[in-house]
């Protein structure tokens, strides 16, 4: 078996490798390379070295939105986690209408990104002007908005990983555990939590890198407005690259800089997690 | 050990596959369609002529296309349609795509660098020059820009000819004719006819009695809607900057500067204050105000004064604003003499025919250019259907059917001075944004109007620097 594998190995990777060299590899070199270019358009590059990145801190926008940005995921991260580990509590205690509140709260991540950020502009806007304002009013607006938004499409989709893993837990350990003594409380400390450990690394996952690199909803819902005070950081790479004649390869180096970021913090947060995955 | 390595790649693999989902199939396109790789290589070496020549013998007969990359959303039909119509007669392909308000820049930097660039695009002045002089063909020996009626609207560098300017435009402040005499019948008028409104403290002064009054006469505001959102802001944060420019550099003696001093930041804040206060809308929901929200207000008669120019007929008409009612008047911030002043005319439109383009396609680039201005059919559309007026010969026998060309042709006829547009030499698109981002700041009450102040001269300097270095 193992020598067919070995055999054919060229004939069955070589499609995808192909892909993935046209589709991943070659633009992830050319992207580190042209960081280090001037250019006007990706094919005309000049090589300058550094500059680039040393360009970078010398705006002020770049450091405000990774500020931003990094509020913005902790808050996020914790309130997508809470709201559908709570919600997947709630549905997989077998009430009625299970299925239905799954399907209703899973809807909202099948909707794109733009088209969100444009329904709950609408939303947003229209009960801000009650009180004779816009979501883009000031950059605090942009943000609880951009929660709203992100909980509203992503609740749904976590909940169902958890759903998933809670009912993963095998029924006994729970009886066991019962008969113990242990109280709801003590139950979901010490039984439920530990066991679908699992689910909340990946979903942990999911939501700090979505919420890291989070471009379509920050573009459609306020844009960065006012003044580039709710600009995210890929918003802020987008602009940089697109908007400003001279800065796209500072525009490019960002996103260099960006893409080591969320390595990082990718990392670093699944070894974390990893480590409190129990077995039972 | 080589059974984990083994894993290791497939599922490496498998990954790969599921990543490269949406990158896979744009890889595809150019070998999906085999006759355009010829044009590839040729883009590539458009100096080996005869090599490329051969090449397309086997593609469309060697009779090259058009990809014209329209700047204005509001003739984008009419562009498409005028392209069919030229492709029906002479068999040339021409596709015209039009990017989205506020992203003519973005997009061009995107296609322009694909195998089927534009061919033809636009700049949109000296300072859009700057960025793209290395993609534009010389078009000193064309005929296009023989049929050109002055030098004054050729774009150039040196001695080559890089940029056409094919439309004249006309701004100010339109206002809504029947509400406006209804205004003068009123006791409480301040001014009895629309030719004592010559200074910006008659315009106050009618742009307050009508707000003061507005229920009385049926209309929310004097203005519009300033709206800040980018359909919009173009409106103040580059052609009302334009006038604050054109009296500094008027009073230096100069062209472009690489500081401004904001001699007339005082009157620009005036103006502005007066469109937020004397508006249809609360100052502090202006930042979601669109383009569409203004040309409503004026439309449906709930906005006496609207400013924006005549590019904005289109779409007044088909919001059922009949020719009669409109009129306009320059856009008056105190500046002294301004009695004499006319409307805000120049041009941001200049046509630009990619070098880099085969020499097939800069052929029938060419010629697709010399029929929109010479033909009986280019010429209607560009006169009639899109409202232009256009510095070439030929439309000298195509008289403007836009009103609010003919109300700028008075002005002239009547020897008032036109404001040039000195907006073209604004340092780059970031120091607009800046003063638009404070500009909104100040009318919602979140930022001070110093902030104006610093965005127009230090940005000005330092955006300058910037993009000159």
């Amino acid at each position: 078996m193992e020598k067919a594998i070995k055999k054919y190995f060229p004939i069955f990777a070589l499609p995808t490798l192909l892909a993935f060299t046209i589709g991943f590899i070659l633009p992830f070199v050319l992207g580190v390379y042209l960081s280090f270019c001037e250019f006007s358009t990706v094919t005309d590059a000049k090589f300058v070295g550094l500059k680039n990145y040393i360009r970078i801190w010398g705006d002020s926008t770049f450091i405000h939105s990774l500020w931003f940005t990094a509020l913005f995921t902790i808050v996020s991260v914790l309130a997508i986690n809470i709201l559908a580990f709570a919600v997947a509590m709630l549905l997989t205690k077998g009430i009625k209408g299970t299925n239905i509140f799954r399907t209703v709260f899973f809807m909202p991540n099948l909707i794109g990104g733009i088209i969100l950020g444009y329904i709950w502009q609408l939303i947003l806007n229209g009960v801000l002007a009650t009180i004779g304002r816009t979501l883009t009013y000031s950059s605090s607006y942009g943000f609880w908005g951009l929660i709203i938004l992100m909980c509203w499409q992503q609740v749904g989709y976590m909940m169902i990983i958890y759903i998933a893993g809670i009912q993963n837990i095998p029924g006994d350990l729970i009886e066991a555990a019962k008969i113990d003594g242990a109280n709801n409380r003590q139950l979901l400390r010490h039984v439920t939590l530990p066991m679908v450990m699992p689910s909340i690394t990946i979903c942990s996952f999911l939501t700090l890198t979505n919420s890291f690199k989070l471009f379509d909803q920050n573009l459609a819902l306020t844009a960065g407005e006012p003044s580039n005070k709710s600009e995210m950081l890929a918003l802020n790479i987008y602009n940089t690259f697109y908007g400003r004649t001279g800065w796209e390869g500072v525009g490019q180096a960002k996103a260099v800089v960006f893409f080591i970021l969320v390595a990082i913090i990718a990392i670093v947060q699944l070894r974390a997690t990893r480590q409190k995955e129990v077995q039972a | 050990m080589k059974k984990k390595l083994l894993s290791a790649v497939l599922s490496a693999t498998m990954l790969a596959s599921v990543l490269t989902g949406c990158g896979g199939s744009t890889g595809e396109t150019p070998a999906a369609a085999p006759a355009e790789t010829t044009a590839a290589t040729e883009a590539a070496a458009p100096a080996e002529t005869t090599a490329a020549t051969e090449a397309t013998d086997t593609t469309a007969a060697g009779t090259g296309k058009v990809y014209y990359l329209n700047f204005k959303p509001e003739q984008a039909q009419a562009w498409e349609a005028l392209a069919a119509k030229y492709t029906e007669e002479t068999g040339v392909q021409v596709d015209v795509q039009t990017a989205a308000s506020g992203t003519y820049e973005s997009t061009l930097k995107s296609e322009i660098a694909k195998t089927e660039a534009p061919t033809l695009f636009q700049v949109n002045g000296p300072v859009g020059l700057a960025t793209w002089n290395d993609y534009c063909y010389d078009l000193s020996d064309s005929a296009v820009y023989k049929e050109l009626k002055s030098d004054d609207f050729a774009l150039k560098d040196g001695d080559a000819v890089k940029g056409l300017a094919y439309v004249v435009e006309t701004y100010g402040i339109i206002y809504n004719k029947d509400i406006l005499n209804d205004y003068f019948t009123k006791d409480y008028a301040v001014v009895k006819s629309v030719d004592e409104i010559n200074s910006f403290d008659q315009l106050k002064a009618v742009a307050d009695s009508i707000q003061e009054n507005k229920d009385d006469l049926g209309v929310k505001g004097a203005f519009t809607s300033a709206g800040m959102d980018s359909s919009s802001d173009w409106r103040f944060k580059t052609h009302l900057a334009n006038l604050p420019i054109y009296y500094e550099y008027k009073a230096d003696g100069i062209g472009s500067t690489d500081a401004i001093k904001g001699t007339y930041l005082e009157n620009y804040k005036n103006i502005w204050d007066l469109y937020i206060t004397d508006a249809t809308c609360e100052a502090s929901l202006l930042s979601s105000k669109t383009g569409e929200d203004a040309t409503a207000d004026f439309a449906l008669g709930d906005a006496v004064f609207y400013q924006n120019g005549t590019w904005a007929y289109g779409d007044l008409s088909a919001n059922g604003m009949s020719d009669e009612s409109l009129g306009m008047l320059p856009i008056y911030i105190g500046a002294e003499g301004e009695e004499n002043q006319g409307l805000c005319t120049g041009s941001e439109n200049y046509w630009c025919v990619n070098k880099n383009a085969s020499a097939e396609d800069i052929q029938a680039t060419l010629d697709f250019m010399y029929w929109c201005v010479t033909s009986e059919a280019g010429c209607s559309a560009l006169s009639g259907e899109m409202g232009f007026v256009c510095p070439f010969n030929a439309f000298d026998s195509y008289p403007a059917t836009n009103p609010l060309i003919n109300i700028a042709n008075e002005y002239v006829s009547a020897g008032k001075t036109s404001v040039s547009w000195t907006f073209t030499t604004m340092p780059s698109e970031e120091w607009k944004n800046g003063v638009g981002s404070a500009l909104l700041e100040y009318a919602q009450g979140t930022g001070e109007w110093s902030a104006v102040e610093t965005a127009f001269v230090d940005g000005w300097a330092t955006e300058y620097a910037a993009a000159n270095n």
